[in-house]
């Protein structure tokens, strides 16, 4: 649909305006300003991308939730951006108290320098993705757009390094339980059976408008790169 | 020819007698009735599948065995005990130093109570599943029990009175509920003569405050003529604002009442206007008396009770205040009365009458306006039987006892001596259906039966006889109730089930009232329990003087501190052990060996203390007592008990774990220690 729209809608002339401060065309010898920006739609998408992205101060990005013959009503974890916190009150300090007996280490948000820092990397992905919808260059959009993707691809591997960390470094000084072999890492993503509990691992609310942020993200550039193609034909 | 034929005729005579017999026989063995009630589809109406809910809440009194037990209706099955007169080693009720209080009385801490009327509280004549009331007939208490936690909460005491037994109904809207003397005894209680009964002995209605959480006490009480006052009900619709109450032996007997208490024709029902009393008490008619007694209460954060005594209350003469009571004659040694849901018909359970007489409110009325008085009993008019009288159910069975409702306009009333539930219609008075029962059946329960909204679907019968009912378990029996649906024009009979001690009445209300309320574990971060140890590294042992106090927490799968030395023979120890989990239904107990006690069960959340006193030096151990996780059984520990005097320093370990994770806590910054606390609920 978007993309119909955007062929059938002539580029505006205010589209092609140079911006004050930006009148830079000239100096790089391009014939058109309209070849450093992106159109509207785009633009609007990088827009759209960044204030979704701050629907993860909100909401939760993941959700890891655990089963167990004894634990019909379940046990869970949010993945917040500052924190990890209990799906309810007491479920993070239960889930710690249940990791005892296989020596996993306390999960104590405290500890995760990460979760420090990512408010930050996202406010600066918020405030770059603004800036990058008002200024609207190309080079913008497809710069603003990989750092966005490696943000997050980094953010996931960080999460299964957490992940692999909880499950494998075991405190076997400690550990009451203790099955050679046996690992307790959580999926990433899906479900699997971890002794008497069934831990299954998807994105939360937060994680998905992160996701679709994104895909907006890819969309604008895949948007940015036909029009910079069909350029000349409209010139 | 002769031999064979003879023999034949004898072969075949004897055949014939052997079935005749046999038929007898299982005739005979069937008669325990379960030919004649038996529907079809009665199994598919009380099967509730594995992992599903009942649709009531049930609570049965326990009788003497002072408790109430909880069941599932349709299914019968047993849900819970709640210890509430009777100390329980079970649990540790009434033995642990945080309940103890709560048996206190001015005869001293009594154990042991005869529970007989589970009462729910009510908003707007309708059970509302708050709260439920319940009295120990012995030693006149009442206590309330919160249904969200079921545990009893508060317990007060009945000061002149002897027997509870009219207790604890209530108002409408639980502004009250009452206790009346089922014994008259001298007020205030002296030494007498017996036979100066008819001079001496008096009767009191109580009616309590108990929309109050924790704060129940005695309103005012109404001296009374010296009769037996055996049950009550409030008035509710027109009728709001007055209470009846049955009466026997007004012949004043004091001795084989069994006899002498039944020669009048006609005893009475008490009608009193309480709104009355109340303007008369606060006109300040009623008479400061003295009255020793005892309120005890749980305080909801620490969970310690607390004992207050009392010295006084408001006494109300009828005679000071006229027009607060009336007597209604009603035949026979009445024992229920009952208030149908539309509040106009009040339904008396002679005993030994051979009708159920109904009243009529709108009647009683009128006759008081018109002064249709017969004589004057103390001062308190009675009225003429014909005067309120609405109607009388005519041959309704033997021995009728107590009515509850459907809301469709029928009554059921229970015979005990016939042994059967008769449904019968109000205002017409015609006996629609019977079903046996087994055996003598004294309460009938309909859910909300005695309410303005009935929910009008089973009915129980708690029959006071079992004999062979079940298999048999020796002399002493189960009691045995009775589950009937009375959805149709027929009763039809479902289901037998066992039930404890002897359950005199029991109340239901619809399982969503009660059950999204219901508490999973208490906050720690609440616990204001003053020997409360919220995290592991807080655990010690301390002495004063003679007493040695042990913080110690638990938590899947051990106790800390675990090692304790230095305690001496001649001390008096204390396990003050909190619970530090946050879980639902992951709750540890504490038993050491020696304990002239019991055992204490503690809740997640809470702090139960358990007194031990060492008679002997030697190795202790203890362990947890309530199975709660795979490493159940290494949940242990071992106190020592030294010689007195010795040099054994005292010692209490705690782990380097605990210690580290402490550290780590308050390592971090404020506002992280705070986000910690909440997170792990401990520190």
């Amino acid at each position: 649909m978007a993309v119909a729209n955007l062929r059938a809608v002539p580029v505006r002339k205010e589209d092609r305006a140079p911006l004050p401060g930006i009148g830079s065309e000239a100096e790089v010898g391009v014939s058109t300003a309209a070849s450093n920006k992106v159109g509207r739609t785009p633009r609007l998408l990088i827009l759209v991308a960044a204030v979704l992205m701050i629907g993860v101060y909100f909401f939760p990005l993941w959700n890891v939730r655990l089963t167990a013959p004894q634990y019909p009503e379940g046990l869970g974890m949010h993945i917040r951006i500052n924190t990890v916190e209990g799906a309810t009150e007491n479920d993070l300090n239960n889930i710690n108290n249940l990791n005892h007996y296989i020596g996993m280490k306390r999960i104590e948000p405290e500890s995760i320098p990460e979760l420090r820092y990512m408010p930050w990397i996202v406010a600066v992905v918020v405030v770059t993705g603004l800036a990058t919808a008002v200024v609207a260059r190309r080079k913008l959009v497809y710069a603003w757009t990989a750092v966005f993707l490696l943000v997050a691809i980094a953010g996931l591997v960080d999460f299964w390094k957490w992940e692999y960390d909880y499950g494998h470094h075991l405190d076997n000084e400690h550990a009451v339980l203790k099955i050679p072999g046996m690992t307790y890492q959580p999926p990433l993503i899906g479900a699997k059976q971890l002794l008497n509990f069934r831990a299954t691992s998807w994105p939360a609310l937060g994680g998905i408008l992160a996701g679709l942020a994104l895909a907006l993200a890819v969309l604008a550039v895949v948007l940015a790169w036909r029009e910079r193609r069909r350029l000349p034909a409209l010139s | 020819m002769k031999r064979p034929t003879s023999r034949t005729t004898l072969l075949v005579s004897a055949t014939i007698a052997a079935i005749a017999i046999g038929t007898l026989y299982s005739c005979t063995a069937s008669s325990a009735g379960n030919d004649n009630v038996l529907v079809g589809n009665a199994a598919s109406k009380v099967y509730v599948a594995p992992g599903k809910y009942d649709e009531y809440y049930a609570f049965f009194s326990g009788g003497f065995n002072g408790q109430i037990m909880v069941y599932g209706l349709p299914s019968g099955r047993l849900l819970k005990f709640v210890s509430v007169f009777s100390q329980n080693p079970e649990t540790g009720y009434g033995y642990n130093e945080e309940t103890k209080p709560m048996l206190q009385t001015t005869y001293g801490s009594i154990p042991w109570d005869d529970t007989h009327h589970p009462e729910l509280s009510q908003t707007d004549g309708v059970p509302d599943g708050r709260w439920l009331f319940i009295n120990g007939n012995n030693t006149p208490r009442v206590a309330r029990i919160d249904l969200k936690t079921f545990e009893t909460t508060e317990i007060l005491q009945i000061p002149n009175a002897a027997g509870g037994h009219a207790s604890p109904f209530t108002t409408p809207n639980t502004r009250y509920i009452v206790s009346a003397t089922r014994f008259s005894v001298p007020i205030p209680n002296t030494d007498v003569p017996i036979d100066s009964y008819k001079q001496n002995f008096k009767g009191t209605l109580s009616f309590i405050t108990a929309d109050q959480p924790g704060k129940m006490d005695i309103a005012f009480q109404i001296l009374m003529p010296g009769f037996n006052y055996d049950l009550g009900h409030a008035g509710k619709g027109p009728s709001d604002g007055w209470f009846f109450f049955t009466t026997y032996n007004s012949e004043q007997a004091y001795q084989k009442l069994e006899l002498n208490a039944s020669q009048n024709d006609k005893d009475f029902i008490a009608a009193v206007n309480y709104r009355q009393a109340e303007q008369c008490v606060a006109a300040g008619k009623a008479k400061s008396a003295p009255a020793e007694y005892f309120h005890n209460f749980m305080d909801e954060k620490s969970r310690v009770a607390r004992s207050e005594r009392k010295s006084s209350v408001k006494m109300l003469n009828p005679q000071d205040c006229p027009g607060v009571v009336y007597y209604l004659p009603t035949p026979k040694s009445p024992h229920g009365v009952d208030v149908d849901p539309t509040g106009e018909y009040i339904v008396a359970g002679g005993k030994l009458a051979t009708v159920i007489p109904v009243h009529s409110f709108s009647k009683m009325q009128k006759a008081i306006a018109d002064k249709q008085f017969d004589a004057e009993v103390q001062g308190i008019p009675v009225l003429k039987y014909n005067s309120t009288l609405a109607g009388e159910v005519q041959k309704p069975g033997l021995g009728p006892l107590h009515t509850e409702f459907d809301g469709k306009g029928n009554a059921y009333t229970s015979m005990f001596i016939s042994s059967e539930i008769v449904k019968w219609k109000l205002g017409t008075w015609q006996v629609l259906d019977r079903m046996p029962v087994y055996y003598s059946v004294g309460h009938l329960m309909i859910p909300g039966g005695d309410s303005k909204k009935p929910w009008g679907k089973y009915l129980v019968s708690l029959n006071k006889i079992t004999k062979d009912r079940y298999l048999p378990t020796g002399p002493e029996l189960a009691q045995s109730a009775q589950l009937l649906d009375i959805t149709g024009d027929k009763m039809k009979m479902l289901l037998d089930f066992p039930t404890i001690g002897e359950p005199h009445y029991a109340q239901a209300i619809p399982a969503d009232l009660i059950k999204g309320n219901s508490l999973k574990f208490y906050k720690l971060a609440e616990n204001s329990h003053p020997f409360a140890t919220k995290a592991e590294a807080d655990g010690g042992i301390k002495r004063q003087g003679k007493n040695v106090h042990i913080n110690m927490i638990a938590i899947r799968s051990h106790f800390a501190p675990d090692n304790l030395e230095g305690v001496q023979v001649g001390d008096t120890v204390y396990f003050h052990v909190t619970n530090i989990e946050q879980d639902w239904d992951i709750v540890h107990g504490f038993g050491v060996l020696g304990a002239d006690n019991a055992e204490v069960i503690i809740a997640p959340g809470e702090t139960r203390t358990l007194r031990w006193i060492p008679k002997s030096t030697g190795i202790y151990p203890f362990y947890c007592t309530d199975f709660c996780s795979a490493l159940h059984q290494e949940m242990q520990g071992y106190v020592r008990v030294s010689a007195p005097g010795s040099t054994v320093a005292l010692k209490a370990n705690v782990s380097e774990r605990a210690k580290s994770q402490t550290a780590r806590a308050q390592a971090l910054p404020k506002h992280d220690h705070e986000a910690a606390e909440a997170a792990n609920g401990s520190r």
